[in-house]
């Protein structure tokens, strides 16, 4: 490809973004809630919610584990061990639930959705759908939208629960912390719509935006087994570069 | 492959499971947790209660017995009114019991010390603990100290 197609270094990441951007208009434009979508869309959340179940919830047991290990043993030099359940249950839902599940997300379920397109492009299914007079937006693209933004927060939830039960296990089972104290604190610091409310709306732009980066470099992908490959790397490269950004704006703004 | 069904009930069960995980998180993990059992209502009157907050814990001889429920400005004596919720199983606290303000801990958060007196009489729902010490405010603490050792220094 020659640079006057592709422009310069700098102006070539910027129309990448910008066909992204117009890819996802065009995808909502077509957008519709049929009882076929929906059903599609359930399917879809099967693929990208139940299959990355497993790395989920062996990543939140021991992410809440050694979270607590850690705190417990900076705390008790303060004196104040107490104050373990606060800072799990704050850094789990306000921060590390949301991020590391969409991480985990990226990995698992988003490179598996680019390869599935970028395969069917590459085997000519797209075009194949087309010719039927099937829009592709409409019977690819939308459901995998869809699950993203639905599947990401029930996994940062049930992320977030095995983490709880990490901590659980390691403050009061191993180290013998009260567990009503823990539970009383946690009670009194956490509140619901900031804290945990603040969480799952991340986690529900997360799930959306790892869906989308993962639609569109399967949809972009060049039809070859090599362009595919590279399509699978953007998509973890960028959703975790998008992600971390977004986490921190958004952190921003419910601040 | 699994057919159509059974993904769509797999992932039906996958939906409910994270129904299942919100619900308990938001009832057991934040402020709105539901406080288990019977429970009865205390008022109490500080003049200072320095970083209190709702929910804190509300405690006897170390034993967390209820928690706080709300604290507000009396209008009229301009005292801060605690509201304490204590389970009903401690029914039989004195009449002349006492409150403190006390803190756990360096970093520990600032609870409710009830003290109990020898009253015959018991605390019935909605009553008020008359006997009150508020929060050691580490300012005020400092300006006694500091006068002291002036005065000290004059004799």
């Amino acid at each position: 490809m020659n640079s006057e197609q592709n422009g310069t270094v700098l102006t070539a990441p910027l129309r990448e973004f910008g066909r992204a951007g117009l890819f996802l208009l065009t995808a909502f434009s077509r957008m519709r809630f049929g009882r076929r979508q929906l059903a599609e869309a359930l399917r879809q959340v099967y693929f990208a919610g139940v299959r990355s179940l497993v790395i989920i919830v062996i990543s939140g047991f021991f992410v809440g584990l050694v979270l607590t290990l850690q705190t417990y043993d900076t705390l008790t030099r303060f004196g104040a061990a107490d104050a373990v359940s606060t800072v799990l249950a704050l850094s789990l839902f306000r921060e590390l639930g949301p991020v590391l599940a969409a991480l985990l997300f990226a990995g698992r379920a988003g490179t598996s959705i680019t390869a599935e397109i970028g395969l069917m492009k590459a085997t000519e299914q797209l075009d194949a759908l087309d010719l039927m007079a099937i829009d592709p937006m409409e019977r690819i693209i939308q459901p995998r939208l869809l699950a993203g933004a639905i599947a990401l927060p029930c996994l940062v939830l049930i992320f977030n629960l095995t983490a709880l039960v990490g901590g659980i296990f390691f403050a009061v089972f191993l180290m013998g912390s009260d567990p009503i104290t823990f539970w009383a604190n946690m009670q009194s610091s956490v509140e619901l719509l900031r804290d945990f409310g603040g969480g799952m709306l991340k986690a529900v732009c997360f799930g959306f935006v790892a869906a989308w980066l993962a639609v569109w470099f399967g949809w972009s992908a060049r039809p070859t087994s090599e362009g595919v490959a590279l399509a699978t790397t953007q998509t973890v490269i960028a959703t975790a570069i998008a992600v971390l950004v977004l986490d921190f704006i958004l952190s921003a703004f419910m601040l | 492959m699994k057919s159509s069904h059974q993904i769509e009930l797999t992932a039906g069960v996958f939906l409910l499971l994270a129904v299942a995980a919100l619900i308990f998180l938001a009832l057991h993990a934040t402020d709105r947790g539901v406080v288990s059992g019977e429970s009865y209502e205390l008022q109490a009157g500080f003049s200072n209660v320095g970083g209190l907050k709702p929910r804190a814990t509300v405690s006897m001889g170390g034993v967390a017995i209820g928690m706080v429920e709300a604290i507000d400005l009396d209008p009229e004596t301009f005292e801060a009114k605690v509201t304490m919720r204590i389970s009903s199983e401690y029914d039989n606290l004195p009449e002349d019991t006492s409150a403190s303000i006390l803190t756990s801990g360096i970093l520990g958060d600032q609870y409710i010390g009830l003290e109990p007196g020898g009253s015959p009489e018991v605390l019935a729902d909605g009553d008020r603990i008359l006997i009150t010490s508020s929060a050691m405010v580490l300012e005020q603490l400092i300006g006694r100290y500091m006068f002291n050792s002036d005065s000290e220094g004059e004799e």
